[in-house]
C-alpha cells in the first residue's frame, strides 16, 4: 500500500457568514485587522500551497491562532474551505460529494486529536475497533487488528480498562492505536502530543518514528513546538496568522530562516540534532586517512561524539553506500552547531 | 370615569356566541371523528385491558417474584428487594392488591408509551433549532396547563375510561424524557463527535455510537421525572375513570374516608419511592464507565 501525497493549492479559508464574498479582498492584500474591524469576518487561512510529500510526514507548525489546526481540517474536510483544493490520488477532497466524503474519511484518513477525543463510554479496545466499526467491519476481524495495535502502542492488558483510568500518555496511545487500527494511507495528527508530559512526549514521538519507519504513511503533523517539528517532520511549513511564511526541510529552515521571526523562533534550537553532516563537509578526504568515519546523514551532535570520543579532530564522510566523500573536522562541526550570535 | 374602572370587555352576546361557536365546532369534530379516533385507539384500549387481566391474574406470589428480579436487575440491591417486597405484602395485606396491581399496569403502560414517543422527539429536537423553538413551548404548555383544561376534549372525544385517562398521563408526564433527551445529545463533547466525523461516522452512526450512549446518563434522568409525573396523575386519571389506588384515593376525598386516603396515599407514594430509586440505581449502573478516575 503506497501512500500519496497531499497537494493544497490556494486554500483560503474566511470565517463568517459571508466568507466567499472577501476572497478577491484578501488576495489584493487586505490584511487580518482589516478583514475584521472593517467586515466582521476573520481570516483563517490564506493562499495555501503545500505540497505534502507520500509517505513522509509533514509538518505544520504555527502559535495559537496561526491556522495550523484549521489547515489540518480541510485536509478531511472538518472544515469548508472558502476556497482552494486539497487533492488526493487525483481528487478534490473539497469537491467530494457527501456520502464519497465519507467513504474518503472511512478508508483513506485517520485522526489523532490534541485532547484525544476518545469516546468515554467505550472500552480501550471498543474505542480501538471504532473506525472499523464505522466502516461496517467484521467485528471479530477488526478486535483482532485492534488487539494488534493496542500491544504495539504499549498497551497489551489494558484493553478492558475505561479511558479514564488510564493517564493521559496511555489515552494518547489509545488515540494512536484506533488511528492505526483504520489502516488508513494518511494519519492527521492535530497536536496530538501537545497535551503530555515532556518525557511522556519524547517517547511517543519515538513510538511515532518507529510506527512510521515500518508504514510509510503520509503523516500530517500539527504542533506548536519546533522541537517536535525538527525531530518528526520530513519537511515542515511554518504558519503565521493563516499564512505559510516558510516551508522547507528542517534544516533548511535552520540555516536559511526566511525572517526574523522565523530566526527569533529557532533560536533555542539544538543545531546539532537538526543539521545533518554532509551540509559543512568538506569535499576533500582527511589527508592519509581517519580513524573516525561518520554517515553524510547523520546529525553533527553524533558525529561531534564520534570524533571526540575517539580524541579524533578530523573524520571522513561516507555517503550510504560507503564510497569516500569528504571530510569534516571537530571544529567546523562545533562552529555549526553554536547558535550564531547574530539573526 | 367609567371608561378607566369598567373593562372594555366584550359584548356579552358576543361573548356567548364564541364561545358557543367553538363549543359546537368542536362538538361537530367529535361527532364527524369521534368513533374515528376511538376506533383508532381501540387497539391500544384492548392491550391496557389485556396487560391489567395479566397482572391481575397472575398468581401474587408469582407476582411478588417477577416484580423483586425486576427491581434487582435494575437496582442490583439487595436492600432495595426487600423492601419492595414489604411494599407489595403490606399492601396486599390492607386490601389494596388489586388496585395496586392496576396502578402498576397503567403506569408501566403509560411510561414505555412516554420513552417510546418521547425519545425521539427529544432527538428530533437536538437535532434543529426550529424543532427546539417550535417543540419547546408545546411542552410548556403540556406541563403548566392543569391538567383539566385539556381533560374536557378529551373526554368529550373518548369519553371516560382507560385511553383518555392514558393520554391524560402521557400528556403530563412526557415532556421530562422530551427535554433531557434533547438536552443530554446537545450536551455531548464537541470534540468526541469531531473524532467521529473524522472517522466517517454517518449522522446515523453518530447518534448510536456516541451522542446516545453518552447522553443516556440524561435521558434516564428525564424517564425517572416522567415516572414520577406519571405517578401524580393516577388521582387525576381517576377523574375520568381509570382503575386503581387513585380511584380509592378519589372516593376517600368525596366521602371523607380518612383511613382509606391515607392507605391508598401511601401505596401510591412506596410505588414512586420503588421507582424512583430503581430507576436512579439504573441510571448510575449505565455511567459506571465515568466512576473511575485515573489518580
Amino acid at each position: 500500500m503506497a501512500s500519496h501525497g497531499i497537494e493544497v493549492k490556494d486554500l483560503y479559508k474566511i470565517f463568517g457568514p459571508h466568507g466567499s464574498k472577501y476572497v478577491e479582498s484578501v488576495r489584493n492584500g487586505m490584511t487580518k485587522t482589516e478583514l475584521n474591524e472593517k467586515h466582521g469576518h476573520v481570516l483563517g487561512l490564506k493562499d495555501i500551497n503545500i505540497s505534502m510529500p507520500g509517505g513522509k510526514i509533514q509538518v505544520v507548525m504555527g502559535l495559537s491562532g496561526s491556522g495550523k489546526s484549521t489547515l489540518i481540517r480541510h485536509i478531511n474536510r472538518l472544515i469548508e474551505p472558502t476556497t482552494g483544493s486539497v487533492e488526493y490520488e487525483g481528487n478534490d477532497v473539497c469537491k467530494m460529494s457527501k456520502s464519497d466524503l465519507l467513504e474518503f474519511r472511512r478508508h483513506k484518513t485517520a485522526m489523532v486529536f490534541q485532547k484525544f477525543a476518545l469516546l468515554p463510554h467505550r472500552t480501550v479496545i471498543d474505542n480501538t475497533v471504532y473506525g472499523l466499526e464505522i466502516q461496517g467491519i467484521d467485528k471479530a476481524e477488526a478486535r483482532k487488528q485492534a488487539v494488534k495495535w493496542i500491544d504495539r502502542v504499549g498497551l497489551s492488558g489494558f484493553e478492558d480498562h475505561y479511558p479514564n483510568q488510564l493517564s493521559g500518555g496511555m489515552q494518547q496511545r489509545v488515540g494512536l492505536a484506533r488511528a492505526l487500527t483504520n489502516d488508513a494511507d494518511i494519519l492527521l495528527m492535530d497536536e496530538a502530543f501537545s497535551a503530555l508530559d515532556p518525557l511522556i512526549r519524547t517517547d511517543m514521538q519515538s513510538v511515532l518514528l518507529d510506527i512510521q519507519e515500518e508504514l510509510q504513511k503520509t503523516i500530517v503533523f500539527i504542533t506548536h513546538d519546533l522541537d517536535e517539528a525538527l525531530r518528526l517532520g520530513d519537511r515542515i511549513a511554518i504558519l503565521r496568522d493563516g499564512e505559510v511564511i516558510q516551508q522547507g526541510t528542517g534544516q533548511e529552515i535552520v540555516l536559511n530562516p526566511a525572517d526574523a521571526y522565523i530566526a527569533d523562533f529557532i533560536k533555542e534550537v539544538n543545531r546539532g540534532r537538526v543539521i545533518r553532516v554532509n551540509t559543512i563537509m568538506e569535499s576533500t578526504p582527511v589527508e592519509g586517512g581517519a580513524k573516525v568515519e561518520i554517515h553524510a546523514g547523520d546529525r553533527l551532535e553524533t558525529a561531534a561524539q564520534a570524533m571526540s570520543s575517539q580524541e579524533e579532530a578530523h573524520a571522513n564522510v561516507l555517503d550510504d553506500s560507503g564510497t569516500l566523500i569528504g571530510s569534516i573536522s571537530l571544529k567546523a562541526a562545533i562552529n555549526a552547531m553554536v547558535t550564531p550570535a547574530t539573526h | 370615569m367609567g371608561v378607566l374602572t369598567e373593562f372594555p370587555e366584550m359584548g356579552r352576546t358576543d361573548l356567548r356566541d364564541l364561545k358557543k361557536g367553538i363549543d359546537e365546532a368542536f362538538r361537530g369534530f367529535t361527532r364527524a371523528y369521534g368513533e374515528a379516533i376511538e376506533d383508532f385507539f381501540f387497539p391500544l384500549l384492548k392491550f391496557l385491558v389485556w396487560f391489567e387481566k395479566l397482572m391481575l391474574a397472575t398468581p401474587w406470589p408469582l407476582m411478588i417474584v417477577i416484580l423483586c428480579a425486576l427491581v434487582y436487575a435494575g437496582a442490583r440491591s439487595w436492600v432495595m428487594v426487600a423492601g419492595t417486597a414489604i411494599v407489595l405484602l403490606v399492601a396486599g395485606y390492607l386490601g389494596m392488591w388489586e388496585d395496586t396491581m392496576k396502578t402498576l399496569s397503567i403506569i408501566s403502560v403509560s411510561t414505555m408509551i412516554c420513552i417510546v414517543i418521547g425519545i425521539p422527539f427529544g432527538i428530533l429536537m437536538a437535532k434543529s433549532d426550529r424543532t427546539q423553538t417550535i417543540v419547546r413551548p408545546i411542552l410548556d404548555f403540556m406541563q403548566t396547563v392543569p391538567s383539566f383544561v385539556y381533560l374536557i376534549p378529551i373526554v368529550m372525544l373518548l369519553g371516560i375510561g382507560r385511553v383518555p385517562g392514558l393520554m391524560a398521563v402521557c400528556i403530563y408526564a412526557i415532556p421530562p424524557v422530551v427535554r433531557l433527551t434533547n438536552l443530554g445529545i446537545r450536551l455531548v463533547d464537541k470534540d468526541v463527535l469531531e473524532a467521529a466525523d473524522a472517522f466517517g461516522a454517518s449522522p446515523r452512526q453518530k447518534l448510536f455510537t456516541v451522542q446516545l450512549p453518552l447522553a443516556l446518563p440524561n435521558i434516564f434522568a428525564g424517564i425517572n421525572q416522567t415516572i414520577m409525573m406519571a405517578l401524580a396523575m393516577v388521582v387525576v386519571a381517576a377523574l375520568i375513570g381509570v382503575q386503581g389506588l387513585g380511584s380509592e384515593v378519589l372516593k376517600a376525598v368525596n366521602n371523607q374516608y380518612l383511613a382509606l386516603g391515607i392507605f391508598n396515599g401511601a401505596a401510591i407514594l412506596a410505588i414512586a419511592i420503588v421507582f424512583d430509586r430503581v430507576s436512579q440505581k439504573f441510571g448510575k449502573r449505565l455511567q459506571k464507565h465515568s466512576e473511575v478516575i485515573h489518580g
